[in-house]
């Protein structure tokens, strides 16, 4: 019994009986997941298996047909729709298409994450400086996402989600345009953000990854969990 | 605070060409606005100098207890004050107005000219009908022989003159109105234009006010440029129509003078309010 407490305490994402329906279609049917602090959790499956819908519905750009989905202790789908910022600012994400804002530069798409928070100036543009030259794309800085490659934004987008220092990241895909190298770079980051004490959460398709990587798989095939 | 007027800067250069719309739309409401008000303040002046002037004369027929009189005409309802005029003072008024034609007066003898009283009448009663009304009272008591009031013309066209006030205010309405629209369609359109991008921002964590408030800076900034424009033509068509006018007919209509620093403030402060009050209309439901 304490034992079951002390894991209910340490899980940080829950979900009980989640469901997702698009029209009479289920994306996802009666998820169960508990994930702890400080997990490295693979979310694997085939293409339309639901993965990138599961991260949505975490961090409400999509909203639950029916169950819970409990975050850091808060029942997202009670959240008042004042505390939804100050809840994503406690996790980082990596888009499957990006989300780079076009009109920006990748310095001002990177800093809007420590400007939302209200960070200095000085501290923001040192911070984006550092983060991306952990990316390798500090020649890039002044760049708009429309001048910059597939893997290059996808670079930025990872830069983006990991500059505020998030307690959880999603990464949705986060090495699908890179090559071997670079693919590798950006699991070290997410590894070192790892080591740090950050929960992170990988939506992928790529075997290679998973092989070549350590910690936890949840597979998921038409909406159903098939391994966890 | 820095990045917050950055952004509104960046967003105000980004949509330059909705922003010139939507300041010219407030410059000429301003405009309008403004010229209404000089225009009023101006006449309200003349206006002023009129109504004073509306009086009745009364006639008597003797002189004979003038303050008994004097007391049952203020008895009415209407009436604020009266003067006597004596035949004699009546005279020698009418002397000093013909200085040139005095010969007329070599002749007379007797004094043709009645005891008269000069009454004037509380503001309420300045209506024509009421002046009728009162007058015909007046002329109805014994001891008058006859009522006069040239003024009456006065009457119609302060009559006149209301009903183009009243016209005044609502064209003003109406602009402030449509500026406030031009706002909202404004805020509107550059909201859509960049929902991805504001969807994008919520996503990383940013608040509703993070998002907001730049659209209000940039609400408060085209009222606050239009208004300046605004009152900044008014003020250039002003000074032409002033030195291209003979100057002698100006300063026989009265000593026309701009808006007071007081008038700027509430000017602009109403076409910084219509700015802010579009942006409040367009981000209330979003
Ligand atoms: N907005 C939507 N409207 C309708 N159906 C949707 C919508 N979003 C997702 N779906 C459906 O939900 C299912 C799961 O989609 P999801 O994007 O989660 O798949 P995925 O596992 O991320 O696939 P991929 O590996 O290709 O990214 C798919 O069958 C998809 O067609
Ligand atoms: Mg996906």
């Amino acid at each position: 019994m304490k034992l079951e407490d002390k894991i209910k305490k340490d899980a940080i994402i829950r979900m009980f009986h989640v469901n997702r329906k698009y029209g009479s279609v289920y994306a996802l049917k009666d998820i169960n997941i508990e994930i702890k602090k400080n997990e490295f959790v693979f979310i694997t499956g085939p293409s339309g298996a639901g993965k990138s819908t599961l991260l949505k519905l975490c961090y409400l750009e999509e909203k639950l047909t029916e169950g819970q989905i409990i975050i850091d202790g808060i029942n997202i789908s009670r959240i008042l729709p004042k505390k939804i910022p100050f809840l994503r600012r406690k996790i980082g994400i990596i888009f499957q298409d990006y989300k780079l804002i076009l009109t920006k530069t990748v310095f001002e798409n990177i800093s809007l994450v420590l400007e939302v928070s209200g960070h200095k100036i000085s501290y923001i543009k040192k911070k984006v400086r550092s983060i991306l030259r952990t990316v390798g794309m500090e020649e890039k800085i002044n760049s708009y996402p429309l001048g910059l490659s597939g893997g290059e934004q996808q670079r930025v987008a990872v830069a983006r989600a990991v500059v505020g220092n998030p307690e959880i990241i999603f990464a949705d895909e986060p090495t699908g345009s890179l090559d071997k190298i670079t693919a590798k770079k950006i699991m070290e980051l997410l590894k070192s953000f790892h080591n740090r004490g950050t929960t992170v959460i990988i939506a992928t398709h790529d075997n290679f990854l998973i092989n070549n990587s350590y910690g936890r798989v949840i597979s998921l095939k038409n909406g159903k969990i098939i391994k966890n | 605070m820095i990045l917050l007027i950055n952004r509104a800067i960046t967003d105000i250069l980004n949509n330059k060409f909705l922003y010139i719309v939507s300041i010219f739309t407030i410059t000429i409401s301003i405009f309008i606005v403004s010229m209404f008000t000089l225009f009023f303040v101006n006449t309200n002046k003349i206006m002023d100098s009129w109504e004073k002037g509306i009086k009745i004369m009364a006639y008597l027929k003797s002189d004979k207890n003038i303050e008994e009189n004097r007391k049952k005409i203020l008895n009415l309802y209407g009436v604020k004050e009266i003067k006597f005029i004596s035949k004699k003072n009546a005279l020698n008024l009418l002397k000093k107005q013909m200085k040139r034609q005095s010969s007329l007066f070599t002749n007379i003898e007797s004094n043709p000219l009645p005891d008269a009283f000069e009454i004037k009448m509380i503001n309420f009663a300045k209506n024509h009908k009421k002046i009728d009304v009162l007058a015909s009272q007046i002329e109805s008591l014994p001891f008058i022989d006859d009522v006069e009031y040239g003024e009456k013309w006065i009457v119609k066209y302060i009559n006149i003159f209301n009903l183009f006030k009243f016209t005044g205010y609502g064209i003003c309405v109406v602009f402030f109105i449509t500026s406030i629209f031009i706002v909202v369609n404004t805020i509107k359109l550059i909201f859509y234009s960049r929902k991805e991008e504001l969807k994008i921002m919520r996503l990383v964590g940013a608040t509703d006010n993070f998002i907001k408030n730049p659209f209000y800076i940039s609400g408060v900034f085209q009222g606050f440029i239009g208004g300046i424009l605004g009152i900044l033509i008014l003020f250039i068509i002003y000074l032409m129509v002033l030195t291209n006018v003979d100057k002698e007919f100006i300063l026989d209509f009265i000593n026309v003078r701009f808006l007071s620093f007081y008038e700027y403030i509430i000017l602009i402060l109403c076409s910084i309010f219509s700015g802010w009050f579009g942006c409040y209309i367009a981000l209330k439901k979003i």
